[in-house]
């Protein structure tokens, strides 16, 4: 009973604080370029606003491009509840394993994807095509970097290469696992649609690839698609965070360690998230001919992860 | 202690490899090629403290020299003298030779293993690395164009050799790592005088211009 329990407040915290992480990397990066920038609280006064809003849906769409926002929050939602992010011990520790994450994080993906073609306008196309060629890419780069870190454990399941990291810190740093952290950190930019891949901000429909996909929703739909985007960020850079600075996380279910867990993750959360916007500002995005080059790059990363971890170690 | 650096500046050693398949600018190639040269000699310091040998402590500090100093100014020379910093048009695209260079690193792991399995040691079993920036380097030399870009191509397969030297061996005799310095030496020599040459004739050097032998 309290697993469960744990994992549903560990959704409930991750779709709190989603939109939170959004507002403060937008509130850094508009404070590096000298702008004042909105309030940290801004996206949720935006979400509370289109979610009151009636959504309308275009003439020729089917079913979906009505399903896809459902789906999209539905994965999210299961994902931040199962991966370990306060406590190594989910209610499905054993099943939640990184194959899983990975799978939902792209069910979750292909189902926006299908939304973005199911308009039928050139946008929504042109987006969809791109997101697909983007996910094609960073996926493998995915698994293969947290392989890297599962074959020092022996298993892959996230649960329990956190909990290997935060009771022997030592192994965290070899060769092998900054090379994964490298290709995780390419793979998770990339999956997230931040810059150098994808610029969030872009008003130009040219070079948009999420912004492209989504162009067609409005109301409780687009809120719906928003969240989710912040949510799926939250999760990467909080699986990023987790596996590579494994400490503050609990490995028994005691109420005073998983307060002190959420306290630490959240903090966690928040110095990757300026880091990212504080990166951000120094970047241009990539043209997309060169972006299959960065994500090639990432994915040898992540294979030179696993062989150094595999047969140097 | 000794394993950890060891293996850390093997993996600095392949990743310096892929970099220079990676990176367009010539400039950028030749500060790679400076960061694998130390951890070139890096490799060869942790052995001669490992074993405790003047020997290979000589051959480490001649490879620093000639790798960290001697030849990354030489190409630095070249470079300044001709117009052109950037790999255009390799042959094989960039994201193709990386993922080239992962099968190549995996084949030299895949090939090196009943060489491992002669004297299992953790020297031995970084071997491998050495024989992959090998590949990597007759990749590069095979698919770039400019001749800056292949003479790195070179350079890398000489560093390949010499790590794998060190590393399966635990050392190679000072007589040796010499008379094979002095060549490297020549050939970059070599490449100053031609690149000049090529670019005064076709205002390029772009060594596919080079189609026939003239007087």
């Amino acid at each position: 009973m309290i697993p469960w329990l744990l994992a549903a407040g560990q959704a409930v915290l991750v779709m709190l604080v989603a939109p939170l992480l959004i507002g403060l990397m937008r509130a850094v990066r508009a404070r590096l370029e000298g702008r004042a920038g909105g309030r940290v609280l801004q996206p949720w006064r935006e979400l509370r606003k289109q979610l009151r809003k009636e959504p309308l849906i275009p003439a020729d769409a089917g079913a979906f491009f009505t399903a896809a926002p459902a789906v999209l929050v539905a994965t999210s939602v299961l994902v931040a509840a199962v991966a370990p992010f306060l406590s190594t011990r989910g209610p499905l520790s054993g099943v939640a394993d990184l194959v899983v994450v990975v799978g939902l994080l792209l069910l979750g993906a292909v189902a926006l994807a299908l939304a973005g073609l199911d308009t039928g306008t050139a946008f929504g196309g042109m987006g969809a095509s791109r997101e697909m060629i983007i996910a094609a890419l960073v996926e493998p780069t995915l698994l293969l970097a947290v392989f890297a870190l599962s074959t020092r454990v022996g298993s892959t399941d996230l649960g329990a290469i956190v909990a290997a990291g935060a009771t022997r810190p030592a192994e965290v740093f070899t060769p092998a696992s900054a090379l994964a952290a490298a290709a995780l950190a390419l793979a998770t930019l990339a999956e997230a649609g931040r810059l150098p891949v994808d610029n969030p901000a872009t008003h130009l429909e040219l070079t948009m690839v999420h912004e492209a996909m989504v162009l067609e929703y409005a109301g409780r739909d687009l809120a719906l698609v928003e969240w989710a985007a912040a949510m799926r960020l939250t999760i990467l850079l909080g699986l990023l965070a987790n596996l590579f600075i494994p400490w503050g996380v609990a490995t028994d279910p005691h109420p005073g360690a998983l307060a002190v867990a959420a306290g630490v993750f959240v903090v966690k959360l928040a110095a990757l998230g300026c880091l990212v916007a504080a990166g951000e500002v120094f970047l241009a995005k990539l043209r997309l001919f060169r972006v299959p080059e960065l994500l090639a790059g990432s994915f040898v990363l992540g294979l030179l992860a696993v062989v150094a971890s595999s047969v140097l170690a | 202690m000794t394993d950890q650096l060891l293996n850390l500046a093997c993996g600095l050693f392949l990743l310096t490899a892929v970099g220079v398949l990676w990176r367009r600018e010539l400039a950028a190639l030749i500060t790679l090629l400076t960061v694998q040269g130390v951890a070139l000699a890096g490799i060869a310091v942790l052995l001669a403290v490992d074993q405790r040998h003047a020997e290979t402590a000589g051959v480490a500090l001649a490879v620093g020299i000639l790798k960290i100093a001697v030849l990354p100014y030489l190409l630095r020379r070249i470079l300044a003298r001709v117009p052109e910093a950037r790999e255009t048009a390799p042959l094989v695209n960039v994201a193709t030779s990386l993922l080239a260079a992962a099968a190549l690193t995996l084949l030299a792991y895949a090939a090196a293993r009943p060489l491992i399995d002669l004297a299992p040691s953790p020297t031995a079993g970084a071997a491998p690395v050495g024989i992959a920036v090998m590949l990597i380097g007759f990749f590069l030399a095979a698919t770039r164009r400019r001749a800056i870009s292949q003479i790195v191509g070179v350079l890398l397969i000489d560093n390949g050799i010499a790590a794998v030297a060190f590393l399966a061996t635990g050392g190679v005799p000072l007589l040796v790592e010499l008379g094979v310095s002095a060549d490297l030496l020549l050939a970059v020599l070599v490449l100053q005088v031609l690149t000049t040459r090529l670019h005064a004739a076709f205002g390029g050097t772009d060594l596919d211009d080079l189609r026939e032998l003239h007087d």
